[in-house]
């Protein structure tokens, strides 16, 4: 039998190498309509008047909606609710939706689209966060409370000031991160159906169902039962497509009002509209200190550019700051965090909500600390590495930590002490580590309720019927439940069939985010099978019955075999303060990496060959798919270092809005990567399970600023690190006449 | 607001014999359709993804004559004529090729949508070279963008098929 810890395939990869996954975009319904919206050209400006007359005369075009529509604001944090799906009064950024046409087919909706007549009154913008937050500037969001801030967060832990005082080496620095999108292959898609005795039905390419459920209802008026959401498997979304959108409340609106079903699918320059990509961060960090490496302090300033709308910002505000904490102890933590609106895209939760930026920023600190105190930087790390059973300073309860095999298995396996300061001049080797939430202890919208159930149901044809509202998007999901059940219940993997992401047929769960999935859908669907299989070995108790036979006779004994579980969090692991409950996890997951750079000094070329990445997973349910998510969070901290750029002119309007502008990685431009699985016991995860799917991303960024330090001893305190960044800085070093490398390092040639 | 919805004026249609996953196909297409829309939305080939529509993603990845072609940039009148396969084509008898099969394999699919495309790119450059090398196979598939695995798993998959290949029934005297 298969079982926990073996290399086995996705269930759904065999749909994936036939091309029979029906994701969002391959249904097609009868007499279906095509949508298309019309978006704003300008930054900032005011809607004085729509005319869609001539759209609607045109022939096949059955109807066109405006903000007024759909007048109901809405988001998904319940108390940031600050946009329309179409603008109503005022549009906020280049490329804010303000219309949306219903036609028989893709291009008569294109056509119809763009004979909207829109009369703007074009209002000054402001793209720069700080510009933002000065006197006269454009009031972005008119829901915001202060001016153009979302939210700003102060929060205190220890004595910061006297810690730093007290401390013999404290490096300060200013950093910055740019910001990037998710660009998942799949663009954003949705339909809509509305049945005449009033039922609604959206398939969305959506991460939450359960919170479009909820929105949609509350946007259109419906009650929730007669409001069904369906979510096919995701062509990826890595935090894109975690809360809702525009385009699933027009398809609801567009069916309701033609009576036929109305698909709308993004083009790929919309994508970069709809965003909620990673946010800019300016980052001020100091961090101290002893002598022997022991840290002490931290001071953490971040400044947040958001773009026109709130998304998740609350909660980015209090990640910015809340996930430095560990893996490295520290005495005392100071956190001032403030996200502001700008006139851009709205920014959101990418792989590593809020926390990715605050590491590489901590990250590079730390190895600044470790120059000066003439320490490796892996040995600082393991000095200060946190304990399971220890609390974080800002009272985060670790109860499973590998951090220090994670460093362990990166320096044997990179061979650092064989690298480290001591490759030629123009190569090197650099060092980071992080930690990550296995889903949040607390949803979305304040409730007692579970987090994830599921449903079980064991036929006497000897199949399990998995039903959970878990979201695919191809991290896993299937293949975990699968074997969590088979597991459970005794039976081949091939037995159980998993039902997904349904709101009918599916109980609740929250959704694919915050890395929560095999953590709660993983301890529901456990805890499901363990008490149905106790169940059926108690009927069949003593007789002579083994697989289905027992399953037959438990059916005859105790009538249908379905069994239910769910999962709640404990509420017992974070500090009582005020936003302590973010960041506050059931488990922690761990990583290092490390990371071996080439850089071309005569054209600031950065080309990492080699990443080593050992990831504590707790216990690795399936150790193939686990390194998958290693190696492709490798891979897009990597891109976001290197490549990616998420650019706006002055005008507001996005650099480059395509796959070809936006600069992903391809086969070509990825090293080898190293994942390593560092296994612990997680005492919450299911069979000791943690998160792999976000975690791994977080150190790849500083441990290549790291390794470009130690190849030639010039410090990136700015993503990305483009060639001419690069560049710049190593003609700065030349002309302040710095040597080339650290400590005992051979000199850079000269310049030309 | 809901308008009369009328009948759209067709532009002229013209008439294209293709031959798609070896069946004979004839369609009636408006000149500005692409291959992509003539396969996903007229033979409801829906194995072929639309990533960017612009050439730039690699998704709609299809053989044209054994060439790998991105079809949203070909356009179907263009087609006439031609051998096309799809990631339809590739299992046989309800048995996965050996591609497909190191793929499943290998976890070189996550959220699959890049999948059918990377198929048909690995198989045009399997039919060129046996036993592609690392390298190799990542010029083959520089054109095919994947957003989750990092293209390492993938990479695996295609050098592991291409030995698969190279293995049974091997002429002796090497």
């Amino acid at each position: 039998m298969t079982g926990i810890g073996e290399r086995v395939p996705s269930p759904r990869a065999y749909d994936a190498v036939t091309g029979r996954t029906c994701f969002t975009d391959d249904l097609a319904l009868p007499g279906m309509l095509h949508a298309r919206l019309v978006r704003s050209p300008h930054a900032h400006a005011r809607i004085v008047a729509i005319d869609t007359t001539r759209a609607l005369a045109m022939a096949g075009v059955h109807a066109v909606i405006t903000g007024r529509d759909l007048p109901v604001r809405y988001g998904i944090i319940p108390w940031t609710q600050d946009e329309y799906p179409l603008a109503l009064e005022k549009a906020a950024f280049v490329g804010d939706p303000v219309a949306c046409v219903a036609a028989i087919d893709e291009a008569t909706a294109a056509r119809a689209a763009a004979a909207v007549r829109i009369t703007w009154g074009v209002l000054p913008h402001v793209l720069d966060p700080e510009a933002a937050l000065g006197p006269g500037a454009p009031q972005v969001n008119e829901a915001a409370r202060h001016g153009n801030i979302t939210k700003s967060v102060q929060l205190a832990f220890g004595d910061v000031e006297g810690e730093l005082e007290r401390s013999e080496v404290v490096v300060e620095g200013v950093y910055g991160f740019h910001g990037t999108t998710h660009a998942a292959l799949e663009p954003h898609c949705a339909i809509g159906v509305w049945e005449p005795q009033g039922m609604l039905t959206v398939t969305s390419t959506t991460q939450v169902a359960h919170y479009l459920h909820r929105e949609l209802a509350r946007v259109l008026g419906l009650p929730e039962d007669r409001v069904r959401v369906i979510q096919p498997p995701l062509g990826g979304a890595f935090g894109g497509k975690s809360e809702p959108f525009e385009l699933e409340f027009c398809v609801a609106r567009l069916a309701m009002i033609t009576g036929r079903p109305v698909k709308l699918r993004y083009t790929r320059e919309e994508v970069f509209y709809a965003h909620r990509g990673r946010h800019p961060m300016r980052m001020r960090v100091r961090l101290g200190a002893t002598r022997d490496g022991t840290l002490t302090g931290c001071d953490l300033h971040t400044l947040i550019d958001g773009g026109a709308y709130a998304s998740f910002g609350l909660v980015t505000t209090y990640y910015a700051g809340q996930l430095v904490t560990a893996p490295l102890r520290l005495r005392a933590f100071r956190l001032d965090s403030t996200r502001v609106y700008t006139n851009k895209p709205a920014c959101g939760p990418k792989r590593g909500h809020g926390s990715v930026q605050p590491r590489f920023a901590f990250e590079v600190s730390v190895d600044k600390l470790a120059e000066r105190l003439d320490l490796d930087p892996i040995e600082l790390r393991r000095r200060n590495a946190l304990e399971a059973g220890e609390r974080t300073v800002n009272e985060l309860l670790v109860r499973s930590i590998g951090f220090r095999e994670c460093l362990d298995r990166v320096e044997a396996a990179s061979e650092w002490k064989r690298k480290w300061r001591r490759l030629p001049f123009g190569r090197g080797v650099g060092v980071a580590g992080s930690f990550y939430i296995s889903g949040t202890n607390y949803p979305i919208y304040p409730n007692p309720m579970p987090q994830s159930a599921v449903q079980l149901k064991v036929d006497r044809s000897g199949r399990v019927t998995v039903y959970s509202g878990a979201s695919e998007m191809g991290q896993g999901v299937t293949a975990m439940l699968a074997l969590v059940a088979a597991e459970e219940l005794g039976v081949e993997l091939a037995a159980v069939r998993v039902v997904l992401g349904d709101t009918d047929l599916t109980p609740v769960d929250l959704g694919g985010y915050s890395s929560r999935t095999t953590m709660m859908a993983g301890n529901a669907c456990r805890r499901a099978a363990r008490e149905l299989a106790g169940r059926i070995r108690a009927a069949v108790a003593g007789e002579p019955v083994t697989g289905v036979d027992a399953f037959r006779l438990a059916e005859a004994r105790l009538g249908p075999l379905v069994g239910v579980g769910h999962y709640d969090t404990p509420t017992d692991n974070h500090g009582a303060y005020r936003g302590g409950t973010i960041g506050a996890s059931p488990a922690y997951s761990f990583t290092a990496h490390v990371a071996e750079v080439s850089v071309d000094v005569e054209t600031g070329k950065v080309t990492v060959e080699h990443v080593w990445a050992a990831h504590d997973a707790g216990r690795a349910l399936n150790p193939m798919l686990v390194e998958g998510q290693i190696e492709g969070s490798v891979y897009m901290g990597l891109a976001e270092a290197l490549f990616e750029e998420h650019a706006f002119h002055a005008s507001g309007l996005h650099r480059g809005p395509s796959l070809l502008d936006y600069r992903l990685p391809t086969a070509l431009d990825i090293p080898e990567l190293s994942a390593l699985l560092v296994e612990t016991a997680d005492p919450e995860g299911p069979y000791g399970a943690k998160e792999a799917g976000e975690g791994p991303l977080h150190p790849s960024l500083p441990a290549i600023a790291n390794a470009i330090h130690d190849a030639v001893g010039v410090r990136l305190d700015a993503l990305p690190f483009t060639p001419a960044r690069v560049l710049a800085a190593l003609v700065s070093a030349r002309r302040r006449g710095r040597p080339g490398r650290g400590v005992g390092r051979r000199a850079p040639p000269p310049s030309r | 607001m809901r308008s009369p919805a009328g009948e759209v004026a067709s532009p002229a249609l013209v008439t294209v014999t293709l031959t798609v996953n070896g069946d004979r196909v004839t369609a009636a297409v408006p000149p500005s359709r692409t291959l992509l829309e003539l396969l996903r939305d007229g033979l409801r080939l829906t194995g072929t993804k639309q990533g960017c529509d612009a050439g730039d993603c690699g998704a709609c990845t299809v053989l044209v004559d054994g060439e790998p072609v991105l079809a949203c940039l070909l356009l179907a009148v263009a087609s006439d004529g031609r051998r096309v396969e799809t990631v339809e084509s590739l299992a046989r008898g309800g048995t996965l090729s050996p591609l497909q099969d190191a793929f499943v394999r290998h976890g070189a699919t996550q959220c699959g949508f890049c999948t059918p495309g990377m198929l048909m790119s690995a198989t045009a450059l399997l039919a060129r070279v046996s036993c592609p090398d690392r390298a190799q196979v990542r010029a083959a598939l520089a054109g095919n963008l994947c957003r989750c695995t990092g293209y390492t798993k993938i990479v695996d998959a295609v050098v592991a098929a291409g030995e698969r290949c190279g293995e049974p029934d091997e002429e002796p005297g090497r």
